[in-house]
């Protein structure tokens, strides 16, 4: 995913989204909105960021996963299989991005970037809500011309690249003048 | 009110010699000949999904619903619709919250006495509308169709309107103009000569500057704006904001101004000085297309940057900054007149400086600049009966309250002031949460609500005007019915669009159109509505070469981008006086207003005491989503909090996330407490609550007490003379400790 937080209000429709894609139960949630701002009054910035489990490449909860039920799809992003998983919530402690929480039925859950919708070619909940279009889903295995052009000459990070598990969320960051 | 003297008393009193015989002719069964449901085909997983049009602000975005074993199970934006292009903000997708909100009204009640002890008992809906008929009939037959007044807000009220006209009541106030959007109607209609609509005409898709005084997008999440906000910054347009809270959209600006709040106009003169005094404006736009230039360049002559400067708090060099940016980036720059526009006395004025400042620089129907939608024609079967001159009647006493709007004929406050003096015998309320509406604040409006003899009220939820009337009515949610077309609207694509049931109503709730004909049969009045819901709109539809099955497919009927750009050469022919825009109004003049906008100082807050600010919260529209568990399942949307500048805490020993009460300059103490945010995100001078937090009713388990009300903390108004809206920014609050 390609997070473009300069257009990202933190309306919280893709939490909303995705709590009703997925059932999410009352009180969790798979993806949320973090509003950070920096400075001091009147010389502030803001960033809105809508923020879920990275997919990591080198996924620190699938290699703590002691029963293998956090695995990695093939097409890249980190699943999990609810009948394998015992909710022992090593892989709550092992993630650094805080993108899990066990489900009242007693096992790990996170967002699993609407594996059912995009099997039948559709966006995942969240892109598909978004008023403002920050949400943009690419396929980093094959990505096109466009994704590259969102990026293009912006300020782009991912988070916590230094713990060295690849991200696969890129952030455009809001700090870009207008026109990047 | 002479109009009723035209209206034949004779013909009434056959009429009325019939009351009641229409009980055994009432409830004729509903569409047999069309399928019940909404329906158009089926989706991902063999889910029927159900294109209507969202309730949950006035924007009315297109909403796909999602059923599956004959629940809606989730929501999503029409793709089809104009409003939404696929998208939706969080109270579209958070409709699911109000249909299944376990504390719905489920059954007509009727207000009883028993042992000295008022309680509400269960009714049948035949016996609930008897009463309402018998009782609305009783005032009208002793006082006449003036003491009948009808207070509304939503799109399902178009029905117990038709009702009204069928024995002569228009009293209507629709107090979203009064509290929202009157001032930006109205000063449009005086400056260009037609009214602003929803959404606004600013072409915001092509803008390259926007500049936004106190306006919240991203926090009021108007869809298809927010769609054309961030269009604008991908593009790279800048935004400006004026605003005393680095809001969200400051968050995204360019040059965030902290205005001292309440100073706006000055700041608007001091934008106009700098584009007259540098020659910046557009010199033959205005000679060719505005009048009044003159007598504008005398009003704010002497507003110099400098002097601006030390009324707003704003550095005279950002104010030239500002105005040279906006006039160089003219014609695709805009002024943004905002939405909920009733700050102070002067929101009239206010909101025609903001229209003067985009005159000025020419971008009238120029891309990126101000633009003028087109609406659907819409063909209408003849109406039932003709319409008497009396239902374009308007009792509102201020000379330039909406003249053009049959739904809006009065104030709000001036029917509760009307109520309290005894003019008003019969309220009917519609959807509106009285007591936690900003009219004239909550204690006058709980006055007004005991004085009158019969109130009735129509809701979903058992919100606290409920607890006041003698017969609640539960109308269904928006999800459970059909309503008329939404075909009213100006916008880049003109459009008509359906509301359809998604489900059948729930409990013994029943929709606005067989509420609204119950009463009317019981009148014995007949054929005032077609014989189903249904019949109608296919009736209409059919006449605009659709059908009733044909829209239910995609929810929206939709005419290509019209040309809304003018063209060189061509004259405006607007319908002001003059035909041009006014940059100086001839019809305030003539009432003896002020043509021209000037600045007033507003009263300054007493020592330790704030201004309080107001606003929403994205996922929130004030009372409507109250209790939505679905919405309020977010630890943002929980409860409201005190906005607290960093400073102004520290004086006040507060922590962040203490809880305090709010005390106000009236000593109106905040019955719940809230919690403080302590923030640089605000002035030292004001504080900032969301509205619609605070609900004292009980049977609102969701929203009883959390956070604190806004409005009861509202204990002045100003109103303003012109147009008769509600400014409540004069109110001050100070903080009481946890003891």
């Amino acid at each position: 995913m390609v997070i473009d937080t300069r257009v990202c209000v933190g309306c919280s429709a893709c939490v909303y989204a995705c709590k009703s894609e997925n059932a999410v139960p009352e009180g969790y949630c798979r993806d949320w909105v973090v509003q950070e701002t920096k400075g001091n009054f009147p010389n502030l910035s803001m960033e809105n960021r809508s923020e879920r489990c990275q997919h990591c490449e080198n996924a620190p909860c699938v290699t703590y996963c002691p029963t293998r039920a956090s695995h990695y799809a093939e097409d890249g992003t980190v699943q999990i299989n609810r009948s394998l998983c015992t909710g022992c919530k090593a892989c709550l402690a092992a993630c650094p991005y805080d993108a899990r929480f066990v489900h009242p039925d007693g096992f790990a859950d996170k967002c699993s970037l609407c594996h059912h919708r995009i099997e039948q070619g559709l966006k995942t909940a969240c892109v598909s809500v978004c008023p403002t279009g920050s949400l943009n889903l690419v396929d980093f295995n094959d990505p096109d011309e466009e994704a590259q052009k969102l990026m293009a000459g912006k300020v782009v990070y991912r988070q916590k690249e230094h713990s060295g598990t690849g991200p696969s969320l890129f952030w455009i960051s809001a700090s870009n003048k207008p026109g990047a | 009110m002479d109009h009723w003297q035209n209206f034949s008393r004779r013909d009434f009193i056959k009429i009325s010699s019939l009351f009641l015989a229409g009980s055994a002719a009432m409830s004729g069964s509903a569409g047999q000949a069309f399928s019940r449901l909404g329906q158009s085909g089926s989706g991902e997983n063999g889910d029927r999904i159900v294109h209507s049009f969202c309730e949950h602000c006035f924007w009315r975005c297109g909403i796909a619903a999602h059923v599956r074993d004959g629940k809606v199970y989730k929501i999503t934006g029409s793709e089809h619709h104009p409003l939404s292009q696929g998208k939706l903000c969080p109270r579209g997708t958070g409709g699911i919250g109000l249909l299944y909100d376990p504390d719905r009204l489920r059954h007509p009640l009727i207000r009883e006495t028993k042992g000295g002890k008022q309680y509400y008992r269960k009714a049948s809906w035949d016996e609930a509308t008897g009463v309402v008929a018998e009782k609305l009939y009783g005032i009208h037959e002793k006082y006449g169709p003036g003491a009948i007044a009808m207070l509304h807000h939503g799109f399902g009220v178009s029905f117990f309107k038709q009702m009204f006209s069928q024995i002569g009541v228009n009293k209507f106030s629709k107090p979203s103009f009064d509290l929202c959007c009157g001032p930006a109607r109205q000063a449009s209609v005086l400056t260009y000569g037609y009214p602003s609509g929803t959404p606004e005409g600013f072409d915001m898709k092509n803008s390259k500057y926007m500049i936004f005084f106190g306006t919240h997008f991203g926090e009021n999440m108007h869809n298809t704006a927010v769609q054309e906000i961030s269009d604008g910054i991908r593009r790279g347009a800048k935004i400006v904001v004026f605003d005393p809270r680095f809001s969200t959209i400051a968050g995204k600006a360019e040059h965030w101004l902290p205005i001292k709040p309440g100073t706006d106009i000055a700041m608007m003169q001091g934008l106009m000085h700098v584009l007259i005094s540098e020659n910046l404006y557009d010199r033959s736009f205005v000679q060719q297309h505005t009048v009044g230039f003159g007598e504008l360049w005398d009003s704010v002559r002497k507003m110099t940057p400098e002097k601006v400067a030390e009324i707003t708090e704003i550095p005279a060099e950002a104010i030239r900054t500002v105005a040279r940016e906006f006039a160089f980036n003219a014609p695709a720059a805009l002024v943004h007149s905002g939405r909920r526009t009733n700050w102070y006395g002067d929101a009239l004025q206010r909101i025609r400086a903001i229209h003067i400042l985009n005159a000025l620089v020419g971008n009238f129907k120029m891309p990126g600049g101000v633009i003028d939608y087109e609406k659907f024609s819409l063909k209408k079967p003849p109406a039932g009966h003709a319409h008497p001159p009396y239902e374009r009647d308007v009792y509102s006493r201020y000379p330039f309250f909406a003249q053009d709007e049959p739904s809006n004929s009065i104030a709000s406050h001036e029917v509760i002031q009307q109520a309290i003096s005894g003019e008003i015998k019969a309220l009917m309320v519609y959807g509106v949460n009285l007591p936690e509406t900003m009219t004239l604040g909550r204690k006058t409006a709980i006055e007004a609500l005991q004085k009158v003899d019969f109130m009735v009220a129509v809701d979903v939820l058992p919100a606290e005007v409920t607890g006041y009337a003698d017969v609640v009515l539960p109308e269904c949610t928006y999800l459970e019915r059909y309503d008329a077309l939404d075909a009213g609207r100006k916008y880049r694509t003109p459009f008509v669009a359906l509301r359809q049931p998604a489900v059948e109503p729930m409990y013994d709730s029943k929709p606005g159109n067989q509420i609204a004909k119950m009463i009317t049969d019981k009148w014995g009045i007949h054929g005032a509505f077609p014989a189903t819901v249904e019949e109608g709109l296919d009736k209409t539809l059919r006449l605009n070469g659709s059908s009733l099955e044909e829209i239910k497919k995609t929810g929206v009927i939709v005419r290509p981008e019209s040309d809304l750009y003018r063209k060189a050469g061509q004259p405006l022919n607007l319908k002001t006086p003059s035909g041009k825009i006014e940059l100086a109004s001839s019809l305030l003049r003539k009432a003896g207003f002020d043509a021209v906008p000037h600045y007033t100082p507003q009263p300054e807050a007493p020592e330790g005491y704030y201004r309080m600010l107001t606003g929403r919260k994205p996922m929130l529209t004030f009372g409507r989503t109250a209790n939505n568990r679905f919405l309020g399942d977010v630890a943002t949307a929980k409860e409201n909090e005190v906005w607290v500048n960093a400073e102004t805490a520290a004086r006040h020993s507060l922590k962040n996330e203490e809880y305090v009460h709010l005390k106000n300059q009236a000593g109106v103490v905040s019955e719940f407490p809230v919690k403080v945010k302590v923030t640089q995100r605000i002035r030292p001078d004001a504080v900032f609550m969301v509205h619609g937090f605070g609900h004292t009713a009980a049977k609102m388990t969701w929203a009883y007490k959390r956070g604190a009300s806004h409005n009861q903390l509202i204990s002045r108004t100003d109103i303003d003379p012109a147009i008769g809206s509600v400014g409540f920014q004069n109110n001050f609050v100070t903080f009481i400790k946890e003891a």
